[in-house]
């Protein structure tokens, strides 16, 4: 069972299968005016009464001095409280659209050995944050939400519910980038709306938990991780992953083959291990 | 003292690598600035009933698509497939009109806003205004569609401001003398919006022109009009408000009407001048010897 391939694939393929579900929900809302999921991501309505927001694009939205009505404020702290206090950044790998073509590219990066370390452009990790700083700046500079007019997310999100225009360009630019020039680079790297959850989702109940007693020091999870820097505690402390930029898609927990990593409730355990956390 | 250096070293690492992302920022805030403010505006797009002027419009809208989907799938739809509608949600380099050259088209609608091109579907101004309820964000604010009905807030799309219908009066057949009244017969608000004026047609002395005349105070830029007009590219079209129209300022009182006469109520330095009638007669003058002798 363990060594089963869709074992082996639980999360992954649970993912895709969320991520392409509130896909089609969207595009059958455009199209059938099914009232289930309507709008894009960022803003809709769920099942016709809750209002739902992007809280980073109602955020630029501010910045630009507007002064907004309920509904979208209400839409955004719901989906804030959400990330923030239960599912961590699991927007970037179970709801973004953008997640399933830089996981292609980097799939094809590593399958066919594009990646290698010394080849790759090194980018900074914390560029996102000065571009999700820029972002804030320019909208309060110009008057109109500076990332949501260049955004590949929103491009191809509502490209595929309403018509993509060029909007393709942009996402075979991020998937260019993420092949050839940085692995992980858009997501990991440069996009503000993950560089905002980052930010925002640290204290998130559900997080990877890590058990030192039974790594074998394999690094199988830090080879998988797009995001290495939040697994440094592999082999060494037996603590939860406890940086918002885990984007909790739990592919270090699927390879790991001693049963190391786990997904667990913070807030279910003592305070002593909290505090390690 | 060799710890006091190390120290200094770093602080001054930390120093160049900020200066370097500050410098980096700046680079790519003004190239990203300099896009985002040509992005933002596009001088000929219209928007839904309802929208905020076009710079608020701009700041306000999230781009979620929702007024468009109400639109589409709304009951009275007249695609009953649905898969077309007056609004729809721009998306990069998509703006380009079905037939190139004939009708005003919009350059570069700020992406992910929603806007309607008349000539293609115009707005059917819906009674119940479908697509402006919808907006999370008061983009689409339903104050600017509403009116007072027995003490009561209601909807009312005849008070939707989209644009304003302008006539091309060279290129309108009915100012040639030839009998049409397409948008005449088109506008929702006929006789209110387009009023047909009769004037005589010296060219055959024996016919009428039906000549189709805009009333502004009262058009709501639905663009009806221009979807009937029968030529080529339209004779009458909708522009934005702010294109179309002029202002006077605020320098010029309607003396006849009280309620701007009000507003000269407590000027400072400005005074009336009250010229009396003159007791003469007009004859007097004409038939007076100073004007001969001038």
């Amino acid at each position: 069972m363990s060594n089963n391939v869709i074992y082996k694939h639980r999360f992954l393929i649970a993912r895709r299968i969320v991520q392409i579900s509130i896909l089609l929900l969207y595009i059958a809302g455009n199209i059938y005016g099914w009232k289930i999921l309507q709008g894009n991501l960022s803003s809709s309505k769920l099942l016709d009464v809750v209002p739902l927001a992007d809280p980073y694009a109602t955020l630029q939205l501010f910045a630009t001095g507007a002064l907004l009505a309920t509904d979208v404020i209400i839409g955004a702290l719901i989906v804030l409280f959400f990330y923030m206090f239960i599912g961590g950044r699991a927007f970037c790998s179970w709801v973004c659209p953008i997640n399933m073509v830089t996981d292609l590219a980097n799939w094809i990066r590593v399958k066919t050995g594009i990646h290698r370390e010394e080849w790759q452009l090194r980018l900074s990790r914390k560029v996102r944050y000065w571009v999700l700083g820029l972002s804030l700046v320019v909208s309060f500079i110009i008057g109109a939400p500076a990332f949501e007019l260049i955004s590949p997310i929103s491009m191809l999100h509502r490209g595929l519910i309403f018509g993509m225009g060029f909007g393709w360009v942009a996402v075979l630019g991020v998937f260019l980038f993420d092949l050839f020039v940085t692995k992980n680079g858009w997501c990991g790297h440069v996009c503000p709306l993950g560089g905002f959850f980052s930010l925002v989702t640290k204290p998130s109940a559900i997080r990877v938990k890590h058990d030192a007693d039974k790594c074998t020091l394999c690094m199988n999870c830090k080879n998988v991780c797009p995001e290495k820097q939040v697994l440094w505690m592999v082999g060494k402390e037996s603590v939860f992953v406890s940086s918002g930029e885990c984007i909790n898609c739990g592919r270090c927990i699927e390879v790991c083959n001693d049963d190391a990593l786990n997904f667990g409730f913070r807030y279910k355990q003592n305070k002593e291990e909290k505090s390690n956390a | 003292m060799a710890e006091g250096k190390k120290v200094d070293k770093g602080r001054r690492k930390f120093f160049i690598q900020m200066l370097q992302g500050l410098g980096l920022a700046a680079l790519g805030g003004s190239i990203w600035g300099g896009y985002v403010a040509e992005a933002k505006y596009d001088e000929l797009v219209l928007r839904p009933p309802g929208a905020l002027p076009e710079e608020e419009f701009i700041k306000k809208c999230i781009r979620c698509g929702l007024c468009v989907e109400a639109c589409k799938n709304r009951e009275n739809n007249p695609d009953t497939t649905k898969q077309t509608a007056t609004l729809r949600l721009a998306a990069p380099g998509d703006h380009k009109p079905k037939e190139e050259n004939k009708y005003n088209y919009p350059k570069e609608v700020p992406i992910g806003t929603p806007y309607f091109v008349p000539r293609e579907i115009p707005c059917y101004m819906c009674e119940d205004i479908p697509c402006v309820p919808p907006c999370p964000t008061g983009a689409l604010d339903p104050d600017l569609v509403s009116s007072v009905k027995n003490g009561k807030k209601v909807l009312d799309i005849n008070k939707a401001r989209m644009g304003v219908a302008v006539v091309d009066e060279e290129n309108c057949i009915a100012y040639w003398g030839l009998q049409c009244d397409a948008c005449y017969r088109a506008c929702p608000l006929i006789d209110e919006a387009i009023k047909l004026e009769l004037r005589r047609n010296p060219r055959t002395g024996r016919h009428a022109f039906l000549l189709p005349v805009v009333y502004p105070d009262v058009c709501t830029g639905c663009g009806l009009c221009e979807h009937a007009c029968v030529t080529e590219k339209p004779a009458i079209y909708v522009l934005p408000r702010d294109i179309a129209l002029g202002r006077v300022g605020k320098h010029y009182v309607k003396g006849w009407e009280k309620k701007d006469e009000q507003r000269l109520k407590g000027s400072k330095g400005i005074h009336k001048t009250i010229t009396p009638r003159s007791e003469k007669r007009p004859e007097d003058y004409l038939n007076t010897e100073d004007l001969l002798n001038e």
